[in-house]
Protein backbone atom coordinates (compact mmCIF):
# COMPACT_ATOMS: atom_id res chain seq x y z
CA UNK A 1 0.00 0.00 0.00
CA UNK A 2 2.18 2.67 -1.24
CA UNK A 3 -0.37 5.53 -1.81
CA UNK A 4 2.63 7.79 -2.21
CA UNK A 5 3.54 6.82 -5.44
CA UNK A 6 1.64 9.38 -7.47
CA UNK A 7 1.61 9.47 -11.26
CA UNK A 8 0.00 12.55 -13.06
CA UNK A 9 -2.85 12.84 -14.77
CA UNK A 10 -1.66 14.36 -18.16
CA UNK A 11 0.52 11.32 -18.53
CA UNK A 12 -1.93 9.17 -18.50
CA UNK A 13 -4.22 11.65 -21.20
CA UNK A 14 -1.68 11.41 -23.30
CA UNK A 15 -0.82 8.20 -23.31
CA UNK A 16 -4.25 7.18 -24.03
CA UNK A 17 -4.67 9.44 -26.79
CA UNK A 18 -1.54 8.46 -28.51
CA UNK A 19 -3.14 4.48 -27.97
CA UNK A 20 -6.12 5.64 -29.62
CA UNK A 21 -4.26 7.57 -32.59
CA UNK A 22 -1.19 5.17 -32.64
CA UNK A 23 -3.64 2.23 -33.09
CA UNK A 24 -5.26 3.81 -35.90
CA UNK A 25 -2.23 4.83 -37.75
CA UNK A 26 -0.96 1.88 -37.55
CA UNK A 27 -3.81 0.16 -39.08
CA UNK A 28 -3.82 2.67 -41.64
CA UNK A 29 -0.51 1.59 -43.26
CA UNK A 30 -1.31 -2.24 -42.82
CA UNK A 31 0.62 -2.55 -39.75
CA UNK A 32 -0.08 -4.72 -37.28
CA UNK A 33 -3.88 -6.57 -37.38
CA UNK A 34 -5.77 -4.70 -39.41
CA UNK A 35 -8.82 -2.69 -38.25
CA UNK A 36 -10.84 -3.42 -35.50
CA UNK A 37 -9.03 -0.56 -33.53
CA UNK A 38 -12.65 -0.52 -31.04
CA UNK A 39 -12.35 -3.86 -30.08
CA UNK A 40 -8.76 -3.89 -29.12
CA UNK A 41 -9.31 -0.52 -27.29
CA UNK A 42 -11.75 -1.82 -25.66
CA UNK A 43 -9.86 -5.14 -24.61
CA UNK A 44 -7.32 -3.45 -23.59
CA UNK A 45 -9.91 -1.29 -21.03
CA UNK A 46 -11.17 -4.51 -19.41
CA UNK A 47 -7.73 -5.54 -18.53
CA UNK A 48 -6.97 -2.04 -16.84
CA UNK A 49 -10.75 -2.45 -15.37
CA UNK A 50 -9.76 -5.93 -14.10
CA UNK A 51 -6.49 -5.19 -12.44
CA UNK A 52 -8.38 -1.76 -10.90
CA UNK A 53 -10.94 -3.28 -9.23
CA UNK A 54 -8.81 -6.18 -8.03
CA UNK A 55 -6.80 -2.95 -6.22
CA UNK A 56 -9.35 -1.39 -5.33
CA UNK A 57 -12.02 -3.78 -3.50
CA UNK A 58 -9.45 -5.13 -1.42
CA UNK A 59 -10.16 -3.78 1.60
CA UNK A 60 -14.20 -2.64 1.33
CA UNK A 61 -17.03 -5.10 2.55
CA UNK A 62 -18.81 -7.73 0.17
CA UNK A 63 -21.31 -5.90 -2.06
CA UNK A 64 -25.14 -7.00 -1.35
CA UNK A 65 -26.04 -7.29 -4.68
CA UNK A 66 -26.13 -5.38 -8.01
CA UNK A 67 -27.45 -2.36 -7.47
CA UNK A 68 -24.62 -1.99 -4.74
CA UNK A 69 -21.70 -2.52 -7.20
CA UNK A 70 -23.15 -0.55 -9.74
CA UNK A 71 -22.88 2.76 -7.20
CA UNK A 72 -19.42 1.38 -6.20
CA UNK A 73 -18.62 1.59 -9.95
CA UNK A 74 -20.36 5.39 -10.22
CA UNK A 75 -18.89 6.58 -6.77
CA UNK A 76 -15.47 5.32 -5.72
CA UNK A 77 -14.16 3.63 -8.95
CA UNK A 78 -14.81 6.80 -11.19
CA UNK A 79 -14.09 9.17 -8.35
CA UNK A 80 -10.32 6.80 -8.19
CA UNK A 81 -9.82 7.07 -12.38
CA UNK A 82 -11.50 10.35 -13.54
CA UNK A 83 -11.87 12.20 -10.66
CA UNK A 84 -15.10 12.89 -10.22
CA UNK A 85 -18.00 10.76 -10.10
CA UNK A 86 -20.99 9.98 -12.30
CA UNK A 87 -23.51 12.59 -12.75
CA UNK A 88 -26.72 10.27 -12.82
CA UNK A 89 -27.17 6.46 -12.92
CA UNK A 90 -30.51 5.37 -14.09
CA UNK A 91 -31.72 1.37 -14.32
CA UNK A 92 -34.90 -0.05 -15.77
CA UNK A 93 -34.36 -2.69 -12.93
CA UNK A 94 -34.47 -5.31 -15.69
CA UNK A 95 -30.47 -5.53 -16.11
CA UNK A 96 -30.05 -1.74 -18.07
CA UNK A 97 -27.87 0.66 -16.24
CA UNK A 98 -26.94 4.10 -17.98
CA UNK A 99 -24.23 6.24 -15.99
CA UNK A 100 -24.37 9.99 -17.46
CA UNK A 101 -21.29 12.03 -17.27
CA UNK A 102 -21.64 15.54 -17.76
CA UNK A 103 -18.40 16.31 -17.99
CA UNK A 104 -16.27 12.97 -19.48
CA UNK A 105 -12.93 13.62 -18.75
CA UNK A 106 -11.50 12.20 -21.84
CA UNK A 107 -13.46 14.27 -24.06
CA UNK A 108 -12.99 18.01 -21.92
CA UNK A 109 -10.03 18.89 -23.94
CA UNK A 110 -11.84 17.80 -27.12
CA UNK A 111 -14.27 19.80 -27.72
CA UNK A 112 -17.57 21.98 -26.10
CA UNK A 113 -20.43 21.12 -28.37
CA UNK A 114 -20.45 18.78 -31.65
CA UNK A 115 -17.63 19.54 -33.53
CA UNK A 116 -15.30 16.27 -33.71
CA UNK A 117 -18.47 14.22 -33.01
CA UNK A 118 -17.55 11.75 -35.35
CA UNK A 119 -13.95 11.31 -33.34
CA UNK A 120 -15.73 10.31 -29.98
CA UNK A 121 -16.36 6.61 -30.11
CA UNK A 122 -12.56 6.28 -30.61
CA UNK A 123 -12.26 8.05 -27.20
CA UNK A 124 -14.46 6.45 -25.51
CA UNK A 125 -14.08 2.38 -25.69
CA UNK A 126 -11.00 1.93 -23.60
CA UNK A 127 -13.55 3.20 -20.97
CA UNK A 128 -16.05 0.79 -21.98
CA UNK A 129 -13.87 -1.23 -21.20
CA UNK A 130 -12.89 -0.69 -18.22
CA UNK A 131 -16.12 -0.47 -16.99
CA UNK A 132 -16.77 -3.72 -18.41
CA UNK A 133 -13.58 -5.73 -16.65
CA UNK A 134 -14.39 -4.20 -13.74
CA UNK A 135 -17.68 -5.36 -13.94
CA UNK A 136 -16.48 -8.55 -14.74
CA UNK A 137 -14.36 -9.31 -11.77
CA UNK A 138 -17.30 -8.55 -9.24
CA UNK A 139 -18.97 -11.19 -10.83
CA UNK A 140 -21.23 -9.16 -13.54
CA UNK A 141 -20.70 -10.39 -17.17
CA UNK A 142 -22.29 -7.38 -19.28
CA UNK A 143 -22.47 -5.20 -22.82
CA UNK A 144 -21.06 -2.18 -22.53
CA UNK A 145 -21.85 0.86 -24.86
CA UNK A 146 -21.11 4.74 -24.65
CA UNK A 147 -23.09 7.17 -26.86
CA UNK A 148 -21.93 11.30 -26.93
CA UNK A 149 -24.51 13.86 -28.38
CA UNK A 150 -22.77 16.63 -27.38
CA UNK A 151 -19.81 16.58 -25.52
CA UNK A 152 -18.18 16.33 -23.43
CA UNK A 153 -21.00 14.89 -22.02
CA UNK A 154 -21.35 11.16 -22.04
CA UNK A 155 -23.62 7.90 -21.39
CA UNK A 156 -22.39 4.65 -20.46
CA UNK A 157 -25.09 1.84 -21.14
CA UNK A 158 -24.45 -1.43 -19.44
CA UNK A 159 -26.23 -4.49 -20.20
CA UNK A 160 -26.05 -7.01 -17.78
CA UNK A 161 -25.79 -10.91 -18.94
CA UNK A 162 -27.71 -12.59 -17.22
CA UNK A 163 -25.14 -15.91 -16.81
CA UNK B 1 -2.09 35.56 -7.15
CA UNK B 2 -2.88 34.06 -10.94
CA UNK B 3 0.56 31.72 -10.36
CA UNK B 4 -0.61 30.20 -7.28
CA UNK B 5 -4.55 29.17 -8.59
CA UNK B 6 -2.00 27.70 -11.43
CA UNK B 7 0.01 25.88 -8.73
CA UNK B 8 -3.55 24.52 -6.84
CA UNK B 9 -5.09 23.17 -10.02
CA UNK B 10 -1.33 20.72 -10.97
CA UNK B 11 -1.59 19.85 -7.49
CA UNK B 12 -5.04 18.70 -8.26
CA UNK B 13 -3.80 16.62 -10.88
CA UNK B 14 -2.72 13.78 -9.02
CA UNK B 15 -3.90 10.58 -9.39
CA UNK B 16 -3.04 7.51 -8.34
CA UNK B 17 0.22 5.39 -10.45
CA UNK B 18 -1.94 2.32 -11.05
CA UNK B 19 -4.50 3.46 -13.30
CA UNK B 20 -1.50 4.21 -15.47
CA UNK B 21 0.93 1.36 -15.20
CA UNK B 22 -2.06 -0.83 -15.79
CA UNK B 23 -3.14 0.99 -19.03
CA UNK B 24 0.85 1.08 -20.29
CA UNK B 25 0.68 -2.60 -19.49
CA UNK B 26 -2.14 -3.12 -21.60
CA UNK B 27 -0.63 -1.15 -24.14
CA UNK B 28 2.64 -3.59 -24.59
CA UNK B 29 0.34 -6.34 -24.14
CA UNK B 30 -1.86 -5.80 -27.08
CA UNK B 31 1.89 -4.45 -29.20
CA UNK B 32 2.96 -7.88 -28.28
CA UNK B 33 0.23 -9.40 -29.61
CA UNK B 34 0.04 -7.01 -33.00
CA UNK B 35 3.72 -7.64 -33.44
CA UNK B 36 5.61 -10.55 -34.30
CA UNK B 37 8.61 -9.71 -33.25
CA UNK B 38 10.22 -7.60 -29.98
CA UNK B 39 12.43 -4.72 -32.24
CA UNK B 40 8.94 -3.94 -33.34
CA UNK B 41 7.74 -3.45 -29.98
CA UNK B 42 10.52 -1.72 -28.67
CA UNK B 43 10.23 0.32 -32.14
CA UNK B 44 6.13 1.28 -31.93
CA UNK B 45 6.42 2.04 -28.16
CA UNK B 46 9.55 4.66 -28.71
CA UNK B 47 7.64 5.89 -31.73
CA UNK B 48 4.67 6.46 -28.87
CA UNK B 49 6.71 7.56 -26.65
CA UNK B 50 7.83 10.50 -29.02
CA UNK B 51 4.68 11.58 -30.01
CA UNK B 52 3.79 11.93 -25.98
CA UNK B 53 7.41 13.65 -25.34
CA UNK B 54 6.52 16.62 -28.08
CA UNK B 55 3.01 17.12 -26.02
CA UNK B 56 4.62 16.48 -22.84
CA UNK B 57 6.83 19.09 -22.78
CA UNK B 58 4.43 22.13 -23.58
CA UNK B 59 2.43 20.85 -20.41
CA UNK B 60 5.58 20.86 -18.46
CA UNK B 61 7.29 24.07 -19.32
CA UNK B 62 3.51 25.51 -18.43
CA UNK B 63 3.18 24.36 -15.37
CA UNK B 64 7.03 24.33 -13.69
CA UNK B 65 8.50 27.45 -14.77
CA UNK B 66 12.17 26.14 -15.69
CA UNK B 67 13.47 28.77 -18.54
CA UNK B 68 15.93 27.45 -20.63
CA UNK B 69 18.68 25.33 -19.73
CA UNK B 70 22.51 26.28 -20.31
CA UNK B 71 24.54 23.29 -20.13
CA UNK B 72 23.56 19.64 -20.70
CA UNK B 73 24.27 19.28 -16.87
CA UNK B 74 21.41 21.35 -16.01
CA UNK B 75 19.26 19.84 -18.30
CA UNK B 76 20.19 16.73 -16.74
CA UNK B 77 18.86 17.90 -13.13
CA UNK B 78 15.70 19.49 -14.25
CA UNK B 79 14.82 16.25 -15.77
CA UNK B 80 15.72 14.00 -12.74
CA UNK B 81 14.59 16.08 -10.14
CA UNK B 82 11.71 18.21 -11.48
CA UNK B 83 10.57 16.35 -14.82
CA UNK B 84 10.39 12.59 -13.37
CA UNK B 85 8.87 14.16 -10.02
CA UNK B 86 6.27 15.83 -11.59
CA UNK B 87 4.76 13.09 -13.59
CA UNK B 88 6.06 10.00 -12.85
CA UNK B 89 6.49 10.49 -8.78
CA UNK B 90 10.25 9.29 -8.66
CA UNK B 91 13.40 10.69 -8.27
CA UNK B 92 16.11 9.31 -10.39
CA UNK B 93 19.84 10.03 -9.62
CA UNK B 94 22.34 11.18 -12.05
CA UNK B 95 25.66 9.39 -12.48
CA UNK B 96 28.21 8.02 -14.85
CA UNK B 97 29.39 11.38 -16.49
CA UNK B 98 31.28 11.02 -19.77
CA UNK B 99 34.34 13.62 -19.11
CA UNK B 100 32.89 15.68 -21.92
CA UNK B 101 30.01 16.42 -19.95
CA UNK B 102 28.02 14.77 -23.04
CA UNK B 103 26.23 11.84 -21.58
CA UNK B 104 25.06 10.79 -18.49
CA UNK B 105 22.90 8.13 -16.96
CA UNK B 106 19.80 8.31 -14.93
CA UNK B 107 19.42 5.59 -12.29
CA UNK B 108 15.85 4.58 -11.34
CA UNK B 109 15.58 2.91 -8.44
CA UNK B 110 11.93 2.08 -8.97
CA UNK B 111 10.15 1.90 -12.16
CA UNK B 112 6.71 2.90 -11.51
CA UNK B 113 5.95 2.19 -15.00
CA UNK B 114 6.77 -1.62 -14.41
CA UNK B 115 5.11 -2.09 -11.05
CA UNK B 116 3.15 -5.42 -11.33
CA UNK B 117 4.96 -6.76 -14.45
CA UNK B 118 6.77 -10.12 -15.25
CA UNK B 119 8.90 -10.44 -18.85
CA UNK B 120 8.16 -14.21 -19.68
CA UNK B 121 11.29 -15.89 -21.22
CA UNK B 122 10.00 -15.72 -24.77
CA UNK B 123 10.67 -11.88 -25.18
CA UNK B 124 14.08 -11.45 -23.84
CA UNK B 125 14.99 -8.36 -26.31
CA UNK B 126 11.90 -6.64 -25.40
CA UNK B 127 12.34 -3.35 -23.26
CA UNK B 128 9.49 -2.99 -21.62
CA UNK B 129 10.14 0.90 -20.63
CA UNK B 130 11.43 1.85 -23.93
CA UNK B 131 8.01 4.20 -23.94
CA UNK B 132 10.11 6.70 -21.46
CA UNK B 133 12.94 6.43 -24.23
CA UNK B 134 10.89 8.07 -26.56
CA UNK B 135 9.37 10.51 -24.20
CA UNK B 136 12.58 11.81 -23.42
CA UNK B 137 13.61 12.57 -27.10
CA UNK B 138 10.89 14.23 -27.99
CA UNK B 139 10.38 16.40 -24.60
CA UNK B 140 14.07 17.30 -25.63
CA UNK B 141 13.63 18.06 -29.56
CA UNK B 142 11.67 20.70 -28.79
CA UNK B 143 13.77 22.39 -26.59
CA UNK B 144 16.59 22.29 -29.41
CA UNK B 145 17.98 19.10 -28.31
CA UNK B 146 18.96 16.21 -30.36
CA UNK B 147 19.78 13.45 -27.99
CA UNK B 148 20.35 9.51 -28.06
CA UNK B 149 18.24 7.91 -25.21
CA UNK B 150 18.76 4.30 -24.37
CA UNK B 151 18.27 1.55 -21.40
CA UNK B 152 21.72 -0.40 -20.54
CA UNK B 153 20.32 -1.94 -17.29
CA UNK B 154 16.95 -3.07 -16.60
CA UNK B 155 15.76 -4.34 -13.34
CA UNK B 156 12.95 -6.64 -15.33
CA UNK B 157 16.04 -8.29 -16.92
CA UNK B 158 17.61 -8.94 -13.55
CA UNK B 159 20.24 -5.84 -13.28
CA UNK B 160 20.03 -4.21 -9.82
CA UNK B 161 18.74 -1.24 -10.78
CA UNK B 162 17.40 0.95 -14.03
CA UNK B 163 19.87 3.07 -15.90
CA UNK B 164 18.72 5.11 -19.00
CA UNK B 165 21.82 6.36 -21.01
CA UNK B 166 21.47 9.98 -22.36
CA UNK B 167 23.81 11.36 -24.70
CA UNK B 168 24.01 14.82 -26.42
CA UNK B 169 24.09 14.87 -30.07
CA UNK B 170 24.06 18.35 -31.22
CA UNK B 171 22.02 21.72 -30.48
CA UNK B 172 19.21 21.62 -33.48
CA UNK B 173 19.36 25.10 -34.77
CA UNK B 174 16.51 27.66 -35.37
CA UNK B 175 15.12 27.04 -39.08
CA UNK B 176 14.69 30.54 -39.79
CA UNK B 177 12.49 30.74 -43.18
CA UNK B 178 15.28 32.88 -45.65
CA UNK B 179 15.05 36.65 -45.30
CA UNK B 180 13.30 37.10 -41.98
CA UNK B 181 16.22 37.03 -39.83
Amino acid sequence: MNKTEMADEALFLLLHNEMVSGLYRAAEHGEGENGRCITKLENMGFRVGQGLIERFTKDTARFKDELDIMKFICKDFWNTVFKKQIDNLRTNHQGIYVLQDNKFRLLTQMSVGKQYLEHAPKYLAFTCGLIRGGLSNLGIKSIVTAEVSVMPACKFQVMIQKM
Amino acid sequence: MARQAGRGAAESKKMSSELFTLTYGALVTQLCKDYENDEDVNKQLDKMGYNIGVRLIEDFLARSNVGRCHDFRETADVIAKVAFKMYLGITPSISNWSPAGDEFSLILENNPLVDFVELPDNHSSLIYSNLLCGVLRGALEMVQMAVDVKFVQDTLKGDSVTEIRMKFIKRIEDNLPAGEE
